[in-house]
């Protein structure tokens, strides 16, 4: 399966006037490709997935389309997504560990969920003891309520059930967030097993951890502003980072064995804008440390290398 | 956001509500005819000026005249100054208190917290009105103030709830500890870090203490256990009802006073739901 | 639980001993003096000899000339016995028997008013939630409906269907001329008469609830796990009926706190149309200073109210599923 972004465009509609949350988003993901999508808060991550599986209000379409598998998705109609939802695309939120209705047993929120999508409980049942086994959860947890669970194994239960359909497409937002990072660890390999066992086609890791998709992303997507300022399979975004964002986002994580005496851990300068009123042209200029005249037009994101995508007019002049 | 921009913001949202404009206008509106009225009547109140008895309204009696010849428009207008005088001082009296227990109730904790909210939930169950009949009822003479107080003290266990609730959660939040370690002492955190963030839910309180305290001293009011010396509200409904205005037809005497508490009240409730809507920016309508 | 309702169990016991107690104080601290005001009702003597021996005698009767501490157990023995004092209103009846004949009507009034309007007010406010069109012509009504002083909903019941109207009569349980039997001509005048403090007491209840239940379905349906739901597609059914299903349960915890309120609305309701309710029966015998019937109509309002509590813990305790595993869900 493949999906493919084009020029997706959507804003937040707001008392004060509408917040240019993503802009131009282009990109795709193949089969069985596990891609991370990384960036600061506010740099249009969440609002890529929701408007992928949930654009309602207020946020506003303005152009784009998502395709998968080849298919146009109707994302900005609600009721004809509803078919696509849980069995060709899923979420896995980041507010897994209060997703889950108090005062409903698992069990039965799940057979609920999959009757009302005209999907048979019977039928499914034991697939869903076999993921469960998976993650290590014991059967006794379809018969308890939510409350008796601990967050690591509500979250779990989150992520067999929104994988339940085999989705081709399955987004998980910051889902290592809350956790230590011994069940980071954990919860980012069962994301590749899920993967690995064909639950799922393709994933986008929605995190500001870099570290994680170190580990487990085949390719990593960097957005800044609202923008997707650089694509590229993981080895080349950790080691030959192109655009000056990603570069510097690098280089302000820690090493491992260096110590602060020996150098310095660099920040970037400066704040995020608000995207009320965003800069013109390619919005990271006002902290680049390499901007010049032709940064006030909004670098097109160009295919530099093979699979290697920048939005970057230094670049662009360089590769020209 | 600083505290000056923050506050400019909440004024810019509160005065766009509509709710707020629709339910702050009506209050305000019976405000002035409280404060005004009375010095646009004629008649005392409780003199009897028509000889003719219950009439109705007309140019010399603008909202008529009771089966004694009183004037219903000046007894009309005075007991809209004791109303909102009982739900301003009974109302506020109420929201003190609660206040002041909910507080200490969830800030504190422990047993102290124990032993209040048992109290709580003791004067929230007992219906208060069946208290206050038995104490009024042994009074021979009652005021004003006096029912005030009645219902301060016993209308403050729905904001005491409320208060607690707010204050457990905002206690364990981070500015608090903050502030906490830093050695400020326990009144300052609460006055300059919580109090702040609880400002929505204290006026919010207030207003529905405000109109609570009027619906309760109306009805103490109609069964006869009002202030003995004043007119107000429900005074008016209940000498009313007992001298057969309804089988007289007088509809001018018992429709207005009940007509303006469900007004006001209603504003009251109505003014709540805008400030819901400017405090909390989730409700904010687009 | 057993902790739950052990913990309930515990305040209720509290605050009947603490009403019980506040019912028995007050004759004895308020100002005045209840045996001179008797006295002064029934024309005693200007004989100071005769007037000395009639306040002595009612100083036995009332128990004044004990010591306050056995005043207090003789009251709280006597309560056991369900013995309540002599009416003074209706003299030589026993309080307990006058309270006896009054409260069926209470009950009648009540339970049906309550359980319609939550019934119904739940209804209208989920309906509200629904869609804007409908919440703005529902929300209106409900915040009128529940600003409305009961007493004045009733006068204008009253008002327009029993005077202008005609529909139906606005004084008593029964007509005058109607002897009580367990017949239909019988039962319909009862109906007639107990349809408008019925409907008086229904709406402002509706009103209340309604408004609640809104503003709980809307609350639910922000809730993290509607947006869950909703994110994987699930129809609107089944989150509203989670959403809904979620809103009940502090709706009941309201009811029961609620009910305060609803007792003193039935008590002006009763006193607008005459209605032979305990809460009428307060009113007289505040007119008449009858000491024991204001302090038996005051236990047997107390009781009332703490019975419907527990009767609604109980139902709480059946609809949440989490009060049975031992947790305590929304009442803790």
């Amino acid at each position: 399966m493949s999906l493919r972004v084009n020029n997706l465009t959507v804003y937040y509609r707001t008392l004060k006037g509408d917040v240019r949350a993503l802009e131009d988003a282009t990109f795709s993901v193949g089969d069985g490709e596990i891609m991370g999508l990384a960036g600061e808060s506010g740099c249009g991550k969440s609002t890529l997935s929701n408007s992928i599986v949930l654009l309602k209000p207020p946020m506003k379409y303005i152009k784009g389309s998502v395709s998968l598998d080849g298919e146009e998705l109707p994302i900005q109609d609600m009721e004809r997504m509803n078919s696509y939802r849980f069995k060709k695309v899923s979420v896995i939120p980041q507010y897994a560990m209060n997703a889950l209705n108090p005062t409903r047993k698992i069990g039965k929120i799940i057979e609920e969920l999959l009757a009302s999508k005209q999907e048979y409980f019977g039928a499914i049942q034991p697939e869903l003891m076999r993921r469960m086994e998976l993650v290590k959860l014991s059967s006794d947890v379809l018969k308890m309520y939510p409350i008796e669970l601990s967050g690591g194994m509500k979250q779990r239960v989150v992520m067999v059930l929104s994988t339940l359909l085999d989705p081709s497409l399955l987004i998980a937002d910051e889902i290592t967030s809350a956790l230590d990072v011994a069940s980071q660890k954990a919860v980012a390999e069962m994301l590749v097993e899920f993967r690995n066992q064909k639950f799922v086609r393709s994933i986008i890791v929605i995190t500001h951890d870099l570290s994680i998709l170190a580990q487990i992303a085949d390719s990593i997507l960097i957005m800044y502003a609202g923008q997707v300022a650089e694509k590229a399979s993981t080895p080349v975004i950790i080691r030959q980072p192109r655009h000056p964002y990603t570069h510097m986002l690098i280089s302000s994580l820690p090493e491992v064995g260096v110590r602060y005496t020996e150098k310095r851990l660099k920040g970037i300068p400066g704040k995020p804008p608000l995207l009320l009123n965003p800069p013109s042209g390619c919005r990271f200029r006002e902290r680049c440390p390499f901007a010049f005249e032709k940064c006030l037009e909004v670098p097109p994101l160009t295919e530099v290398d093979h699979g290697h995508y920048v939005a970057c007019w230094k670049e662009l002049a360089a590769h020209a | 956001m600083n505290k000056s921009a923050a506050k400019n913001e909440l004024l810019y949202f509160a005065l766009r509500n509509r709710k707020l404009q629709i339910g702050l206008g009506i209050v305000l509106l019976f405000v002035v005819l409280a404060i005004f009225g009375p010095l646009l009547t004629r008649n005392d109140p409780f003199a009897y000026a028509n000889p003719l008895g219950a009439q109705p309204p007309s140019p010399e009696y603008w909202f008529g005249t009771t089966f004694f010849g009183q004037d219903v428009f000046s007894q009309f207008v005075f007991g809209l100054r004791a109303t909102f005088v009982v739900g301003l001082i009974g109302g506020g009296l109420g929201t003190l208190l609660g206040i002041l227990v909910g507080f200490t109730s969830g800030y504190r904790g422990g047993w102290l917290d124990e032993i209040l909210n048992i109290f709580t939930n003791i004067v929230l169950v007992i219906p208060t009105l069946a208290v206050l009949l038995i104490i009024a009822a042994y009074l021979k003479v009652r005021s004003i103030p006096i029912e005030c107080l009645f219902i301060g003290l016993t209308s403050w266990p729905w904001t005491a709830r409320a208060i607690r609730a707010q204050t457990f959660s905002l206690r364990t939040r981070d500015f608090v500890d903050t502030a906490r370690m830093s050695g400020m002492k326990a009144n300052k955190i609460i006055f300059t870090e919580i109090a702040p963030n609880m400002m929505s839910y204290l006026v919010m309180a207030f207003i529905l203490q405000f109109g609570g305290a009027i619906l309760t001293a109306a009805t103490l009011d109609f069964i006869g256990l009002g202030p003995t010396n004043a007119i107000s509200l429900g005074l008016m409904m209940q000498v009313a009802v007992l001298w057969g205005a309804l089988q007289l037809g007088s509809w001018w005497w018992f429709i207005p006073p009940g007509l303006a508490i469900t007004a006001i009240v209603g504003a009251l409730y109505v003014m709540n739901v805008g400030l819901d809507e400017v405090f909390n920016p989730k409700l904010r309508e687009m | 639980m057993r902790l739950y309702f052990g913990r309930k169990l515990f305040i209720y016991a509290l605050t009947f001993f603490v009403a019980v107690t506040i019912d028995w104080m007050i004759p004895r601290f308020m100002p005045g003096n209840p045996i001179l005001n008797v006295m002064a009702r029934i024309g005693a003597s200007i004989n100071p000899i005769a007037a000395q021996a009639m306040y002595t005698y009612y100083q036995h009767v009332f128990g004044f000339d004990l010591p306050i501490w056995q005043q207090y157990l003789n009251f709280w023995s006597a309560l056991i016995h369900g013995n309540l004092g002599i009416s003074i209103y209706m003299f030589p009846t026993p309080v307990a028997n006058v309270l006896k004949s009054a409260v069926p009507y209470d009950i009648f009034l009540l339970v049906p008013s309550i359980l319609l309007s939550w019934y119904a007010g739940n209804k209208f406010g989920a309906y509200a939630a629904r869609s804007k069109w409908l919440d703005n012509t529902i929300s209106p009504l409900g915040y009128v409906l529940t600003a409305t002083p009961y007493m004045w909903l009733g006068i204008i019941l009253a008002w327009l269907f029993g005077i202008k109207l005609g529909w139906f009569p606005i004084a008593g349980a029964y007509s005058f001329n109607v002897a009580p039997s367990l017949s239909w001509p019988f039962i319909l005048n009862l109906l007639h008469h107990w349809f408008l403090p019925f409907a008086s007491l229904f709406l402002v209840g509706f009103g209340g609830q309604a408004i609640g239940m809104r503003n709980m379905i809307i609350y639910e349906l922000e809730a993290d796990y509607s947006h869950y739901l909703e994110a994987l597609g699930a129809p609107k059914g089944l989150i509203r009926r989670y959403a809904f299903n979620n809103a009940v349960l502090p709706q009941i915890t309201g009811l029961a706190l609620s009910l305060g309120v609803v007792v003193a609305g039935a008590l002006v309701t009763e006193v607008v149309f005459s209605y032979p309710g305990i809460g009428y029966l307060l009113l007289a015998a505040i007119q008449n200073q009858d000491y024991f019937l204001i302090q038996g109509c005051f236990l047997f309002i107390i009781i009332g109210v703490l019975l419907a509590n527990f009767v609604i813990d109980i139902m709480y305790v059946i609809i949440d599923p989490r009060t049975r595993r031992g947790m305590m869900g929304e009442m803790a």
